[in-house]
């Protein structure tokens, strides 16, 4: 039973993709079994999440072939919440339409690509094998790069192809260092290797290759200097799909760099983080600086990803407890706020008929609704207590205080009120001002179509997740703790994986 | 292209390469083959039949289109990974018939590892009949 419920984020999305897939002459029908399905998914993440946080990891040898010679399968806290909060998000952006906005030659193949979005970001949160993670990368990216272009629009293209070329170069990168791994180690399993690399006691091998791995996951993370593919296509795509993207892509890149870089390339096994610190100060600053510069509404957004990621990652280099619970905290709380204020960003360009905010307004008089959904998670990811981005920062801060990082401190704070100046810049220009004329005095409408009742019922579902992270903060925090304990002991994942096995 | 040689040949080539696919098919568990490499030939032979001039015929094995092939060898793919988890074994784990013999044909052994290969197979033509389509500029409906 165990075996079943651990195997189904996999599974679920892999048996959708197939159903869509024999009916993806019927959007109708595609679309009912994706959201029922994801649904199902939703729940089988959520027993999922409330049997290993009651009963610890579970691992899963597949085909029987045991640790380290086989591909396994680890569900730990971090997994599993990952797990849960994508497959929410996926359910939330097939409630709001994944077509709305957007004129797709074939409607009823999206959801064969959502499927395999969701599978290939599933099958990474749960893998504990390098070369698997791999596999599911590309499962990811070929996904993502259909959904992106699929309109088959110029700009799509030229975006979709710098986001395609610069991860094939990343996931080139990270083959030589799996590689090189496997060629040292003899050994591809994540727990075995962490072991095995602690008495290898070659520090240039230990960063030679946690330098190659590390610039695959920093660019699929979007950490600068590896990010220019994420604010040239993001924009381009649907409004729900960058919803999709903006959730979960970035952040299986930060998934990947918590989970090897505190398992496999630790400081005791000789690996220097310093860079890591310095690299997300730079991004923290470069991607809010973007935004700033920004009015472009999903635009400003994406590079504020970048920002944010700066802010995971730096909490990674911390490497204290807290800083880790912090950085789990950060992520769930990021992605529920970063695929809200997508999804907003997709209704204001849909109802303008354009992305440039300096020609909206009026829309807090207007839409009160839609001004509610966007004020929630701008001040959020703001940082305004009491809402989650706040106690998100207030233990990042801290975790800086108690490592002495005052460099980060300032650079975080600094960061912080420019993050909101961002956000207010779209609130005045959007939704304060009064609405603009053109130059033939009629306001700006838009014929995009645009359904009433489902993209408020899924932008409203995702602020009340951010206001559940707000309000019961202290529970998820406490979530947090427990799986950020688990990331910065190693050995507890690497009982979990070789229990029975003698090395 | 009307080559008379091409478009006699096709019609005597293509089941052959059909036959010899399945064999390799089968081979493959144990031998270089597989579902793969099977499902390639496989697929050389809908081409060899689309490119004489033929074009895909009405009725037949040979008539039928990628989305047919798509879903049926991903399904028997994941199908043939859960038998394992019913006995005492896990997710994906082979479960086997007991092997008995045929006459020609030798020893045979069939369990879930072949039915994965079968569905490598017919995902396999699925997947390049799409792309030929793609090619060739047709639409897929």
């Amino acid at each position: 039973m165990n075996d079943l419920l651990l195997i189904s984020p996999i599974l679920l999305p892999l048996l959708l993709l197939i159903g869509c897939l024999a009916s993806s002459r019927h959007e109708r029908r595609s679309s009912v079994i994706s959201l029922v399905g994801t649904a199902v998914l939703l729940a089988a993440c959520s027993v999922l999440l409330f049997k290993v946080s009651t009963h610890g990891t579970l691992t899963l040898a597949v085909g029987g072939w045991m640790p380290p010679f086989g591909i396994v399968l680890v569900a730990d806290l971090l997994s599993v919440l990952m797990l849960w909060i994508s497959a929410l998000v996926g359910l939330v952006v097939l409630i709001y339409g994944i077509n709305v906005g957007s004129a797709g030659t074939r409607p009823g193949h999206v959801y064969v690509l959502i499927q395999g979005l969701l599978l290939g970001v599933n099958g990474s949160f749960l893998t504990g094998d390098l070369f698997n993670l791999y596999v599911w990368f590309e499962v990811m990216l070929i996904s993502s790069f259909i959904l992106m272009v699929r309109e088959r629009r110029k700009k799509q293209l030229a975006g979709g192809l710098t986001y395609v070329i610069l991860n094939l170069l990343a996931s080139a990168m990270f083959l030589c260092g799996a590689g090189m791994l496997y060629g040292k180690l003899g050994t591809l399993n994540l727990a075995d290797m962490a072991v095995k690399l602690s008495s290898v006691g070659d520090p240039e091998f230990v960063n030679t290759t946690g330098a190659l791995l590390f610039v695959a996951f920093a660019a699929k993370a979007g950490l600068f200097p590896f990010h220019f593919w994420l604010p040239a296509s993001y924009h381009h795509a649907g409004p729900a799909t960058s919803a999709l993207f903006a959730g979960l892509l970035t952040k299986v890149g930060v998934y990947a760099l918590l989970r090897i870089f505190t398992l496999v390339f630790t400081a005791e096994n000789g690996f220097s983080s310093t860079l890591i610190l310095y690299l997300s100060m730079a991004t923290m600053l470069i991607g809010v600086l973007g935004a700033v510069a920004q009015y472009n509404v999903r635009r400003l957004l994406a590079f504020h990803i970048i920002s944010q990621i700066g802010y995971m990652t730096a909490g990674l280099a911390l490497g204290t407890h807290l800083a880790l619970t912090a950085v789990v905290f950060y992520i769930l709380h990021h992605i529920a706020v970063k695929s809200t204020l997508f999804l907003v960003g997709g209704v204001l360009e849909m109802k303008t008929g354009t992305a440039d905010i300096r020609r909206h307004g009026g829309f807090y008089q207007s839409q009160p609704l839609l001004a509610f959904c966007f004020l929630v998670p701008a001040f959020s990811l703001g940082g305004i207590p009491p809402l989650s981005g706040f106690w998100a920062k207030l233990n990042l801060l801290q975790a800086g205080v108690q490592s002495g990082e005052w460099l980060f401190l300032a650079m975080a704070l600094g960061v912080g009120i420019l993050t909101l100046f961002s956000m207010v810049k779209i609130w005045n220009e959007s939704f304060w001002k009064a609405q603009p004329s053109t130059s033939d005095g009629q306001p700006n409408t838009s014929d995009l179509p645009l359904a009433r009742g489902k993209p408020y019922l899924a932008m409203l579902l995702l602020c009340a997740l951010t206001l559940v992270f707000s309000l019961g903060g202290y529970f998820v925090f406490e979530l947090s703790a427990r799986a950020a304990a688990n990331l910065a002991d190693p050995t507890l994942y690497i009982n979990a994986v070789m229990k029975g096995v003698t090395p | 292209m009307n080559s008379i040689l091409l478009h006699i040949a096709a019609r005597f080539l293509s089941w052959p390469l059909l036959i010899v696919s399945i064999w390799i098919l089968y081979r493959g568990h144990n031998l270089p083959g597989g579902g793969f490499i099977g499902g390639l030939l496989a697929a050389a032979g809908f081409l060899l039949y689309d490119l004489s001039g033929h074009g895909r015929p009405d009725r037949g094995f040979f008539s039928l289109s990628p989305f047919f092939f798509l879903p049926l060898g991903l399904g028997l793919a994941v199908f043939s990974t859960l038998p394992g988890m019913l006995g005492a074994g896990t997710f994906m784990q082979g479960v086997w018939l007991p092997a008995f013999e045929l006459p020609l044909l030798g020893s045979i052994h069939l369990g879930t590892p072949l039915i994965f290969d079968i569905g490598v197979w017919f995902a396999v033509i699925g997947f390049i009949l799409l792309l030929n389509g793609t090619l060739a500029g047709e639409e897929p409906s």
